[in-house]
């Protein structure tokens, strides 16, 4: 089975905002570290990571015409900030990989979807 | 209910584990079952049910289910847009069937469904209620109920939620899921629907059998016997009977001793934690006199475990029943359970008893905008009716 495991920033301090500034060396190293040895898991595709969602933009079509709005889709503090691609035996293998993705422990989520056709 | 009944409801949990961990598929499973047991509602009264029912009822089962796999396979060539699986046919060992009721409760009871779909994929799945029964039992449409239960089924196929006993290392969280599931559906049987109750104490059962070594898994199983062994004392007139006034003689006196011999083997099991709290608190509320200092003490072991505010209040009551209402006054007034109509109750009685008729009948008037269950109503109007006059 192919999961996506979408990676929702929430309060997850990322490099460049003040939060990620505030916290030590250490920490900031222990993110890179555990990012790097989710990218190096047998059945990982690492994903791109996301530009913030105050650069995103959102597009609906009503009656034919297409209407953008400025912004995610949700709101920018639930809005998808990276993903990867993992392929497991089942959801439980899925579940305990999205809960090594340090946004789930700094005040993110990650919304686990299992792939069509996989 | 009849005897062929009585096989199908003993049988059909376990008939149905094993058909899904041979079949890998909910719906495929579920069909050959019924299938199955209705060939056997058939043919038994006439020729006599089989040596081996559950043996016989699975063989059809899988027979069946193969017929069918066989029969979309010779579509999917003809048309070629299906892809299915080989199907394997093996000998059926009637000996060696096994029990997968556990890998099954695992399964509905997976953290990543919505709870109440874990409550009715495990009546339905464990229990063999329809989905009306479940409907029934937790008083919504029969559609929202079927709509439930197919979305759970096509999660756990589309998510590929495994079919298995968690590793140690998952056990714990998901043992307590189960447990949480099997006492949910016991507490809405315990506001009166009495076959809920059941259910889940069989359920009970069927863990304790497959578990013998998890103490939580007692401790569950004795509260349940426990606290349903008082079931014909709990209401009278429509009204709920305070513990202490309940008639002795309505007790299930077997049921209390199956009880506490269960929760005995929970405690030397090494079980501390909170059903076997619990079930220790139900078994001294059966006594008599009962222990209330103790209860108080139980009770506080319970709620430094849980955080619960609820547990806090019984504690209170049980402060009071040891002979300090000013304490358990004292107690009540720190919680924050604004909305809960037993505070109010309780503090009503408290304020009783200190004398305070004027304060105590504020309380249950608040105790009254707030309670939904008729038999309750009841009895606080009775209560508030009895104060005397200011």
């Amino acid at each position: 089975m192919r999961y996506m495991l979408l990676i929702q920033q929430g309060d997850t301090p990322t490099p460049g905002t003040d939060a990620w500034d505030g916290m030590s060396a250490d920490e900031q190293q222990a993110v890179y570290a555990d990012y790097q040895a989710l990218n190096e898991t047998p059945g990982v595709t690492p994903g791109a990571w996301m530009e913030g969602p105050e650069t995103a933009t959102t597009v609906r079509v009503q009656d034919g015409r297409t209407l953008t709005t400025d912004g995610p889709f949700v709101s920018v503090k639930e809005a998808l900030g990276g993903y990867l691609f993992f392929e497991a035996d089942d959801l439980d293998a899925a579940i305990e990989l999205a809960s090594r993705i340090p946004a789930a422990r700094l005040g993110g989520a990650i919304e686990v979807r299992p792939l069509k056709g996989s | 209910m009849n005897c062929l009944d009585q096989v199908f409801r003993d049988e059909w949990g376990r008939v149905l584990a094993a058909l899904i961990g041979f079949l890998g598929d909910f719906d495929l499973a579920e069909e050959a079952a019924q299938e199955a047991f209705a060939i056997a509602a058939e043919r038994w009264p006439a020729t006599g049910a089989p040596d081996n029912p559950r043996a016989w009822l699975v063989t059809t089962a899988r027979n069946r289910a193969i017929d069918r796999i066989r029969r979309e396979r010779v579509l999917a060539a003809k048309t070629c847009l299906l892809d299915v699986p080989e199907a394997t046919e093996d000998e059926v060992d009637d000996t060696t069937i096994p029990d997968e009721r556990l890998e099954l409760i695992f399964t509905c009871c997976h953290p990543s469904l919505a709870l109440d779909a874990q409550v009715a994929l495990t009546l339905r799945t464990l229990g063999g209620l329809t989905n009306e029964e479940i409907a029934r039992a937790f008083l919504v449409p029969d559609e929202t109920m079927a709509k439930r239960l197919v979305r759970a089924k096509t999660k756990i196929r589309a998510a590929a939620i495994p079919f298995r006993v968690p590793p140690p290392h998952l056990l714990p969280d998901r043992l307590a899921a189960v447990l949480a599931v099997a006492y949910l559906i016991f507490n809405e049987g315990y506001g009166g629907r009495g076959d809920l109750a059941t259910e889940a104490i069989r359920l009970g059962r069927a863990l304790a059998e497959l578990m013998p070594d998890e103490p939580e898994v007692h401790g569950l199983l004795a509260l349940m016997l426990l606290n349903d062994a008082r079931r014909d004392a709990r209401f009278a007139d429509g009204a709920i009977v305070l513990l202490h006034e309940q008639d002795r003689a309505l007790w299930h006196l077997g049921q209390i001793a199956e009880g506490r011999a269960i929760l005995d083997r929970a405690v030397a099991l090494g079980g501390r934690d909170t059903y076997v709290l619990q079930a220790a608190i139900a078994a001294l509320h059966v006594e008599d006199p009962q222990d209330w200092p103790q209860i108080a003490a139980l009770y506080g072991e319970l709620g430094r475990r849980t955080g619960s505010a609820v547990v806090e209040l019984n504690r209170a009551a049980a402060i009071a029943e040891a002979g300090d209402p000013e304490g358990a006054l004292a107690l009540v007034d720190r919680l924050e359970l604004e909305r809960y109509h037993y505070l109010h109750a309780t503090r009503a009685e408290l304020l009783r008893r200190l004398d305070r008729p004027d304060d105590a009948r504020a309380a249950y008037s608040r105790a009254l905008e707030l309670v939904h269950a008729d038999a309750e109503r009841r009895f606080l109007e009775r209560r508030l009716a009895e104060l005397p006059p200011s």
